[in-house]
């Protein structure tokens, strides 16, 4: 019989495995190793742990990092270009930026190379009218170069095809009939919206993509078919929905930040589910914190993304914001005598000092161990038999601690205490920089080392309360049972509101959710109910930044009832007073680009069958000296799985599980809530 | 650095420059203009209470604004001295560029910040308007021998007393622009940046209290100049010249010198501008404010780690001669300030390669061709179509130059060409990298680039041009090889013509279907051509960048041994 769902998080070391069954509602995780170069044997390892027979799954969903990895390490296709005649260097030329403000180094290799991008005569100018019909026998004599040239997947970019597809379409069409595969990307079916940098950009990488993670994605489909699933097999896209795997294949740039996004749907759902609809994620790794802001229960999206310098995607994508200040990260002091903390950083291999594999730097989590936050008995991840103390403390010693004229201990409390702050920086800048006050948000770290730092975001950015998941671990694989199914299109309009063609920007809107319902209803999995959401890219004319204007619109029969000039404009002054606090008098308001998302609600498990009995151990299991606030501290250490519902243990303290180590610093308390998360919060409880 | 540790240094040091960069990010959404919101051509920070020294920076905002923002403040404080009023919720603002450096196009907001009653530090925004009058939509007119054809003239005067805002004031910066809309647009937006910092500034002296925040502002310039000290003491000691010219200063066709001679000894450094040329009639002179603060980018771009305050300036001394155009006098026209800083920056940087090649690159393009199409629409609605346009960076110790970066001085992006086509009637022939035009060398330069735009509009349109590099090529360092010179060309009935004066030139009038052509300058080379690696030579060749019978006479055969 069907019933199980499972996620699937293929992550750098470990593959996550969370297998839902539907049928009692109770879940299972599985860890094993990532297998590399293919990623699928590590992949059905992890299911295999935790279903015998494949027949039983019904769904199985992937948050996959192939597409990032291939961006990152420039690992993908060998792509050409077919590109309107004068326009062969935009990729290259980007929008004139540079690596960096200050020292003007680096130079830049676009993942096409000039030999494989190759001018058409063809021109369609800015109000849609063609100056120059397509010669689709230069097309087809450039389709046919490119294969002799070795290019598996071709990009067709031409100018102004937002305004008016006909040159592109014919010319897509006659490349499809002569190319050997399927690997064909047109910039007006990824990207209709005006701006030829970033629409090139995102089709051309669309394109470099396609045959790697196409191969990738069949192959897991393959083998999982040969191990008898017949279920639906969906990836989560960057924007925190869900796809089919044929939409994925077909658009695989939609990947690109695949699996921090299920992350932080997960993080969403198990905040709301315990009542916070308002939390800030913060994810931290080897490298890096990663924080993102849910409000309201709805995930940021930034419209844009650059991958690397000059790789820029233009596709909705949850909005996660990165420093360089991870576990990894190295601790310094620059010559004016000032204490840093990275970017540079050791990662995890070699990592830091106490892991003894050659680095002499100091390092975050090497000042977590010498403080006692770490055990170093006990390290996560289970790579190594036990820390080196000695050697954490005199890298502190040697780089810090001498430098500033501080003993050890004090060196080790200065560097988590500018690292906590350039971390609660980055809640700032998600946060109060965006007009949310912390005070409202609940934080949720995941990840290896996030909840050693919780205690200190309360403190330093006056966040209320830290809610720890009960398997943060395993948060993205859980992540992706739970994403919705979305899918997001773009049309530039680029009119006047008093000039604008309703029945037109209806049609648009119309044929977006033809295309959304027509991918769910081809879903082989179930909906709860169907979403449509509208926005309108707006602005005074003059202006050059949009707003996102959330627009209502009725729809009778499946057909969308188009919006008035008054409902837009009323709409936009709303948005606009609310993002700028002022209107513009006699401002000329102007529509941009129409955005449009069909969400599929899927089911939602309930989180509560992952909690622990009421009956558990809440004794502590040892105790060992931590150092907090210039003083050693007998702390004791629990057992956090063990917990049971409703136990409430008074900091300090440490709450251990096999992946995760929770800290609860002198005046805060962790609570165990019905749902097995850890709530920290100032002593005494609700603050 | 006594009373306040090294620690509580480190964490505030991260607290004000998020101010700061806030500040930007907040301007950079609201403002109307493009040059600010897509540009960036704007900048905020924190300014000394009795210096006006530059204390914190945002990060986002244009590099010359580091340096320059400072004297905007110290002009307001001895404004406020003179009069001796100075109050709580005061707000001042002006474009004067002989005062306050650059150009009338930069408009500055200074606004002093109070805590218990006491002035605590300034606030400063500092942003490039569209428009602020003058000759020449955009105002960068080449002909111009005074300010006055340049655009108006505010001196330092108080937009806001005691938080009232003085509507007097800004319907006089409306009736003197030609985009009044824009100009409202970014001041709201600036005049908001200044409301934000002020209430973040607020909450930090909330949390720490003053006298620690204010410890911490005076440590931070002990450790930027600590910083800057420590970088010269471990270069060698010595003297180094250098010299490069301007084509001309638009009104007379003689080319003008920028002439550098630094000197390190031991922990500081001297950057002499002695024997650059006089004071000249056309619009590249620069102020005195300008030339402190060109050193400063020149140096910061050496230097890249060091921090955006004032106390990196105190163990170099910067000596400009009276009477030269680094020091013009008003009401000499300065509209081209940008041309003569990237020159400076230039001698600087080949002054410098002298001494350590490998802690500098090679000249950039060294031209923002600021180029403007205007003219009037069928139904009588005026467009003016303004950008500035990239070029080559130049080649370094690590790597080939950049291909098509923006000028050393800003961080400004292109407008997307389907933007420009969807906003003004022209049409883009070719946009595109401009093959041959780097200086070849062990690292080449960074290519420049070729628009060809044609005008598409039936009334026609005409063209500003205001650039440089067409007669004196980017400079290659460590014996590399110079960048090809700036070109520009424009269609006329009886075939192309040039502008006389090289890359300067107003009024030039084009009828529908006619372009204008415009080449700009690939980057310098570094080191010697010889070194190049025949495989690097190839791949050039092949990408058809590189000319094949040129790569033969600049870096030999070898590259033909090369399969692909």
């Amino acid at each position: 019989m069907k019933g199980r769902m499972i996620g699937v998080d293929v992550g750098g070391t470990f593959t996550d495995v969370f297998v839902l069954n539907e049928a009692d509602g109770s879940a299972s995780v599985a860890k094993v190793p990532t297998t590399r170069p293919d990623q699928s044997g590590g992949f059905l390892e992890g299911i295999s742990r935790q279903v015998t027979d494949m027949s039983e799954i019904s769904v199985v969903v992937h948050g996959t990092t192939a597409g990032t990895n291939a961006l990152l390490e420039r690992k993908g296709a060998t792509t050409g270009v077919i590109c309107t005649q004068g326009l062969r260097d935009v990729l290259e030329m980007r929008r004139r930026d540079r690596p960096r403000t200050w020292g003007l180094r680096g130079d830049f290799e676009p993942v096409v190379d000039r030999r494989n991008r190759l001018e058409v005569p063809e021109r369609t100018l800015a109000d849609g009218s063609i100056r120059t019909p397509v010669d689709l026998d230069a097309v087809r004599a450039a389709a046919r170069q490119l294969q002799d040239q070795g290019c598996e997947a071709v990009a067709i970019l031409f100018a102004n095809a937002y305004a008016n597809s006909a040159n592109e379409a014919a010319a897509v069409a006659a490349v499809r009939e002569v190319w050997m595969n399927q690997h064909v990307s047109a910039s007006s079916e990824i990207l209709p919206e005006i701006r030829e940098f970033e629409r090139f950009s995102t089709t051309a990488l669309n394109a470099y993509l396609q045959p790697e993670v196409s191969g990738y994605l069949h192959r897991l489909e393959q083998a999982l078919a040969s191990g008898g699933f017949d279920g639906e097999f969906m990836i989560v896209q960057s924007n925190g929905g869900v796809m089919a795997v044929e939409t994925a294949c077909r658009l695989p740039i939609r990947t690109a930040l695949s699996g921090p996004a299920a992350g932080v749907i997960a993080a969403g759902y198990i905040a709301s589910s315990a009542g916070f609809d308002n939390v800030i994620t913060g994810d931290m790794g080897g490298t890096s914190f990663d924080v993102s802001l849910i409000s309201r229960g709805q995930s940021m999206l930034s419209p844009q993304t650059s991958i690397d310098f000059g790789m820029v995607v233009r596709t909705p994508m949850i909005e996660i914001t990165t420093i360089g200040a991870g576990g990894g990260s190295i601790a310094w002091v620059d010559k004016g005598g000032l204490l840093n903390i990275g970017p540079e950083s050791a990662g995890s291999d070699p990592g830091p000092v106490a892991y003894g594999l050659g680095n002499t730097r100091p390092t975050v989590t090497d000042a977590n161990v010498v403080l006692g936050r770490i055990d170093p008995d006990n390290p996560i991840g289970g790579k190594l038999e036990r820390l080196d103390v000695v050697a954490a403390r005199e890298a502190i010693d040697w780089h810090v601690g001498q430098p500033l004229a501080l003993d050890t201990l004090a060196a080790a409390e200065a560097i988590l205490r500018v690292a906590n702050s350039r971390m609660a920086g980055a809640i700032r800048l998600v946060s109060i920089e965006r007009g949310f006050d912390p005070k409202n948000f609940a934080f949720m770290p995941f990840g290896g080392g996030g909840a050693l730092h919780a205690g200190a975001m309360l403190k330093d950015v006056g966040i209320a309360r830290a809610i720890v998941p009960r398997y943060p671990g395993v948060t993205s694989a859980m992540g992706c049972v739970i994403a919705d199914m979305r899918q997001d299109f773009v049309q530039t309009i680029n009119a006047l509101v008093a000039a604008l063609d309703e029945i037109s920007l209806a049609e648009f809107m119309q044929d977006h959710t033809d295309q959304g319902m027509a991918l769910l209803d081809a879903a082989r999995t179930t909906f709860e109910a169907r979403e449509l959401s509208f926005e309108l890219d707006m602005a005074y004319i003059g202006q050059t930044h949009t707003v996102a204007v959330p627009l209502s619109v009725q729809t009778e029969n499946g057909r969308i009832v188009p919006p008035t000039c008054a409902e837009i404009e009323k709409a936009f002054d709303a948005t606009y007073e609310t993002t700028f606090g002022r209107l513009l008098k006699n401002g000329v308001r102007r529509i941009l680009n129409l955005r449009s998302s069909v969400t599929g609600k899927r089911p939602k498990f309930d989180l509560k069958t992952l909690a622990p009995e009421t009956t558990g151990r809440s004794e502590p299991k040892t105790s060992r000296n931590v150092h907090f606030g210039g003083t050693w501290h007998e702390t004791k250490i629990f057992d956090r799985l063990e917990l049971p519902v409703g136990t409430v243990i008074e900091g300090p303290a440490i709450l251990e599980q096999p992946d995760t180590t929770v800290l609860v610093e002198p005046d805060l308390q962790a609570r165990v809530d019905p749902f097995g998360n850890t709530i920290i919060e100032p002593l005494g409880g609700q603050s | 650095m006594s009373d306040i540790d090294a620690i509580t240094l480190s964490v505030l040091s991260g607290r004000m420059e998020q101010i700061a960069d806030e500040m930007d990010a907040t301007l950079f959404r609201a403002a109307f203009n493009p040059i600010i919101a897509e540009a960036h051509d704007a900048s905020h920070g924190l300014y000394h209470a009795q210096s006006g020294d530059t204390l914190v920076q945002g990060k986002s905002g244009l590099p010359i604004f580091v340096g320059v923002m400072s004297f905007a403040v110290k002009a307001v404080i001895e404004k406020a001295a003179a009069d001796g009023d100075l109050q709580d919720g005061d707000i001042f603002i002006f474009n004067d560029a002989h005062i306050g450096g650059t150009h009338l196009s930069d408009m500055r907001l200074v606004r002093p910040y109070f805590r218990d009653g006491e002035l605590f530090c300034y606030l400063a925004s500092v942003g490039h308007w569209h428009d602020v009058g003058g000759a020449v939509p955009g105002n960068y007119n080449p002909a111009a021998t005074e300010v006055f054809q340049e655009a108006f003239v505010l001196p330092p005067v108080r937009l806001a007393r005691c938080g009232e805002i003085n509507q007097d004031i800004i319907d006089i910066l409306l009736r003197n622009t030609r985009l009044p809309q824009s100009a409202m647009g970014d001041l709201n937006g600036q005049l908001g940046a200044l409301d934000l910092g002020i209430r973040r500034m607020d909450e930090l002296l909330d949390e720490y209290g003053a006298r620690t925040v204010s410890s911490a502002l005076d440590a931070l310039g002990h450790r930027a100049e600590a910083l800057m000290r420590s970088e010269l003491e471990a270069l060698p000691d010595g003297r180094w010249e250098a010299v490069d010219f301007l084509d001309n200063d638009g009104i007379t066709d003689e080319p003008l010198a920028i002439r550098v001679a630094l000197e390190i000894r031991g922990d500081s450094m001297t950057l002499d501008f002695t024997g650059s040329a006089p004071q000249c009639a056309g619009p590249v002179n620069i102020a005195l404010p300008t030339t402190v603060a060109a050193a400063y980018v020149a140096i910061k771009h050496i230097f890249p780690a060091l921090p955006a305050n004032a106390g990196v300036m105190r163990p170099i001394e910067v000596e400009v001669p009276e009477g030269s155009l680094l020091s013009a006098e008003f009401p000499s026209p300065t509209g081209g300030y940008t041309e003569t800083i990237l020159r400076m920056i230039d001698v600087v940087f080949s002054a410098f390669a002298k001494a350590a090649p490998e802690r500098v690159v090679a000249n950039a393009y060294g031209t923002i061709n600021a180029l403007s199409i205007a003219g009037k629409r069928s139904n009588g609605q005026r467009w003016v179509m303004f950008s500035f346009y990239g070029g080559g960076h130049g080649g370094s110790h690590e790597s080939d130059g950049l291909n098509h970066g923006n000028a050393p001085i800003s961080t400004a992006t292109i407008p997307p060409m389907e933007i420009l086509e969807a906003a003004y009637p022209v049409m883009f022939r070719t946009w595109a990298l401009r093959p041959d035009s780097a200086g070849a060398g062990q690292h080449r330069g960074g290519m420049g680039a070729v628009y060809e735009i044609e005008v598409l509009e039936e009334n026609g349109a005409e063209a500003f041009l205001f650039g440089e590099r067409g007669r004196f090529a980017p400079k290659g360092i460590a014996d590399g090889q110079d960048g090809a010179l700036n070109q520009f060309s424009f269609e006329q009935d009886e075939g192309w013509g040039v502008p006389p004066l090289a890359s300067k030139m107003r009024g030039i009038k084009l009828r529908q279907g006619q372009a204008v052509r415009l080449e700009t300058p690939g980057g310098g080379g570094y080191g010697k051509a010889e070194d190049r690696a025949a495989s690097d030579v190839a791949r050039d060749v092949f990408r058809g960048l590189v000319d094949p019978e040129k790569a033969d006479q600049l870096y030999g055969t070898a590259w033909r041994e090369m399969s692909s």
